[in-house]
């Protein structure tokens, strides 16, 4: 924002910070001109930053929940994503829309989803869900940047996480990133299950086995070489993500990697993902619903001993 | 109201009668299949468009509708790049890939037509928070129908532009039906402009047929919308003749409502009346506009005829920037 002076900020209660803080303190710097605090209309307002994007702004929309994004589907799905090739290349819509999903804070089924394989389909977005402090700066930085619309998808979990931002850092989109090593077993795991698979790859180091972690960062365009070259070298994958396995992002990576490089494979691919039911609230439903760590290193040791 | 001089009035009856001649051409060569898929017929309700595009500039924006060719020529489209669009050339507006429910025009401020009933009402509501964000005086409006004017975005943005004192148009043209659902059974009141009242914004009913009281409607709402005073809903109460695309069976209504919009209610035709009357152009120059008109129509026709077809090569381009 203080390097580009279009860049503003819209959404509910952003000036005040949003339930999470993500915004906070933004309206003390840049003024209530910039940072505009919004009735709940999230279709208009939505509608109201591909407008501003149109006319050459670059507005940085908030949905407070990614559970809202259904009010703001069809500005984001309908214009947003497909203005630049309607109109042949004349409009572009540079957009950014961030939500935060993600369950585990025991709110239920209304405000814990995890959405973004819906967004990841729609030809013209981008979608990212950064794992760590520096990609949230990161990733956000090159979405603002960015001339088509861009969906960053944080995991509310994930906020409460430290670690080192790099000033002005960009993390281009469309750029995998191997966080971890390994020889005998690629995991590639989105958002909070990075470092639940970070965990899993500790644990399973104990018993010998090495497993190499990769975060997409962006599922959308996906980075499909960093996978198929992690996967011809280990043969075995891996792929973990906390949404629901059926329809999921993660069977978007299997497919992908049966299709190009289903003979360097030594076993079936294994997805962790959540069950098909809504995100419950109870505590005890909602730690039995959620996947992590034992889920990994348990797909990791059956992808082994195929 | 201010008399209309000479030069202005027969500029708003050319553009209708250019609106009037595309849509006849654009039927015929669907009739030719050379257009495919749908197209609704802007005909009929040319006062409406026109009144109210003949008050905005190059850098004014509009957004339209699925019935937006009106919308698109009043805002100053160049009806060849329009008939290249619709006959899915590379010369076309879009390239072939928005066709007749998509044309945009950014060289006018023309942010596009739209499949989505009520989609371009926030996006015009956008393009003025733009407007008053850069200091500047440039206005949008968002053109849309009975039946747009149900969809929750009209609501919603009708009320963030009031509180942000933005300056949009909402300009409703009530043309009576919303597919085969006639308003009388959408809305609960007759004057669908009363709304405005619930929003704190001025609410306008307009006889869209009489392109005289379009234009002076929308000189005050633009006006208005310039000096930052905020937005305005104008209602115009018009009629499409096709049916609501064309081919349409048209069960819901009758000949004889249809004859009777057609010879009392006709905006060229009355446009010709009070121009004459009123001694702003004669016969000879009506048909001297005509003349002209047809010319340009036909040469959008061959210049659409002879570009290249979109090619299915070039299938992947646009999609993302770069
Ligand atoms: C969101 C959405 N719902 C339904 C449709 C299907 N549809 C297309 S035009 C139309 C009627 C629109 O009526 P109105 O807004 O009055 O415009 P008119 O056709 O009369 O110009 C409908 C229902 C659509 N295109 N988009
Ligand atoms: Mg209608």
């Amino acid at each position: 924002m203080r390097r580009d002076g279009g860049v503003v900020v819209i959404g509910e209660d952003v000036a005040e910070g949003g339930p999470y803080g993500a915004t906070r303190d933004l309206v003390a710097e840049f003024g209530d001109r910039r940072v505009i605090d919004t009735p709940i209309s999230e279709a208009a307002v939505t509608g109201v930053a591909v407008g501003a994007a149109l006319s050459g702004w670059r507005p940085v929309v908030e949905i407070m929940f990614i559970d809202f994004i259904t009010l703001a589907l069809d500005q984001l799905v309908n214009h947003a994503a497909k203005a630049r090739y309607m109109s042949g290349g004349q409009l572009r819509v540079p957009l950014v829309l961030r939500t935060q999903g993600g369950a585990g804070v025991r709110s239920g089924a209304q405000h814990s989803q995890s959405l973004e394989a819906w967004l990841a389909h729609v030809p013209g977005l981008a979608v990212v869900m950064p794992a760590t402090p520096a990609d949230a700066a990161g990733l956000l930085r090159a979405a603002i940047r960015a001339d088509d619309p861009v969906v960053v998808v944080e995991n509310k979990a994930l906020y409460y996480e430290k670690g080192e931002v790099a000033d002005g850092a960009l993390v281009p989109i469309g750029a995998a990133v191997t966080r971890r090593d390994g020889r005998d077993v690629t995991v590639v795991a989105t958002s909070r299950l990075v470092g639940e698979a970070l965990a899993a790859a500790d644990e399973l180091a104990a018993e010998g086995v090495s497993v190499e972690v990769i975060d997409p960062r962006t599922i959308n365009p996906l980075d499909r070489e960093t996978i198929l070259r992690s996967v011809s070298r280990t043969t075995r994958l891996v792929v973990a993500h906390e949404a629901a396995t059926i329809g999921g992002f993660g069977a978007e990576v299997a497919a992908m990697v049966a299709e190009e490089a289903i003979d360097r494979l030594a076993a079936p691919i294994v997805r962790v993902g959540a069950p098909f039911t809504p995100v419950p609230a109870s505590p005890v439903l909602e730690d039995a619903y959620l996947v992590g760590r034992r889920e990994i290193a348990d797909a990791v040791r059956r992808v082994l001993r195929w | 109201m201010s008399a209309l001089d000479r030069a202005t009035a027969l500029e708003l009856y050319r553009v209708m009668r250019t609106i009037r001649q595309f849509e006849a051409r654009a039927v015929q060569l669907f009739g030719e299949n050379k257009i495919w898929g749908t197209i609704h017929s802007y005909a009929g309700q040319e006062g409406v468009a026109v009144g109210v595009c003949a008050h905005l500039r190059d850098d004014d924006w509009i957004t339209s509708t699925h019935r937006g060719h009106g919308h698109c020529i009043a805002k100053g489209a160049d009806v060849g790049r329009m008939f290249a669009e619709l006959l899915g050339r590379e010369t076309g507006y879009c390239r072939g890939r928005g066709g007749s429910m998509h044309i945009a025009d950014t060289s006018k401020g023309n942010l596009g037509a739209n499949g989505i009933v009520g989609g371009g009402i926030p996006i015009a509501t956008g393009a003025a928070l733009t407007a008053t964000y850069t200091g500047s005086d440039r206005v949008a409006v968002s053109f849309f129908g009975d039946g747009g004017a149900n969809q929750g975005t009209l609501h919603e943005s009708m009320n963030l532009a009031a509180i942000w004192k933005l300056p949009v148009l909402f300009v409703c043209e009530n043309n009576q039906y919303a597919e085969t659902n006639p308003v009388k059974d959408a809305f609960a009141v007759e004057d669908i402009s009363l709304r405005a009242a619930g929003y704190g914004m001025p609410g306008v009913r307009v006889n869209g047929q009489d392109v005289r009281e379009t234009y002076r409607v929308a000189a005050d709402a633009v006006a208005r919308a310039r000096s930052g005073l905020g937005p305005t809903f104008i209602v115009a109460e018009t009629y499409r003749y096709e049916g609501h695309y064309y081919g349409d069976p048209q069960v819901y209504r009758t000949k004889d409502e249809i004859e009777d919009w057609r010879a009392k209610r006709d905006p060229l035709v009355i446009a010709r009346t009070w121009l004459t009357t009123d001694r702003l152009a004669s016969e000879a120059d009506l048909a001297r506009v005509d003349r002209e008109v047809d010319a340009e129509i036909e040469k959008g026709v061959a210049f659409a005829e002879a570009g290249e077809p979109a090619s299915p090569i070039r299938l992947p381009e646009d999609v993302y920037a770069g």
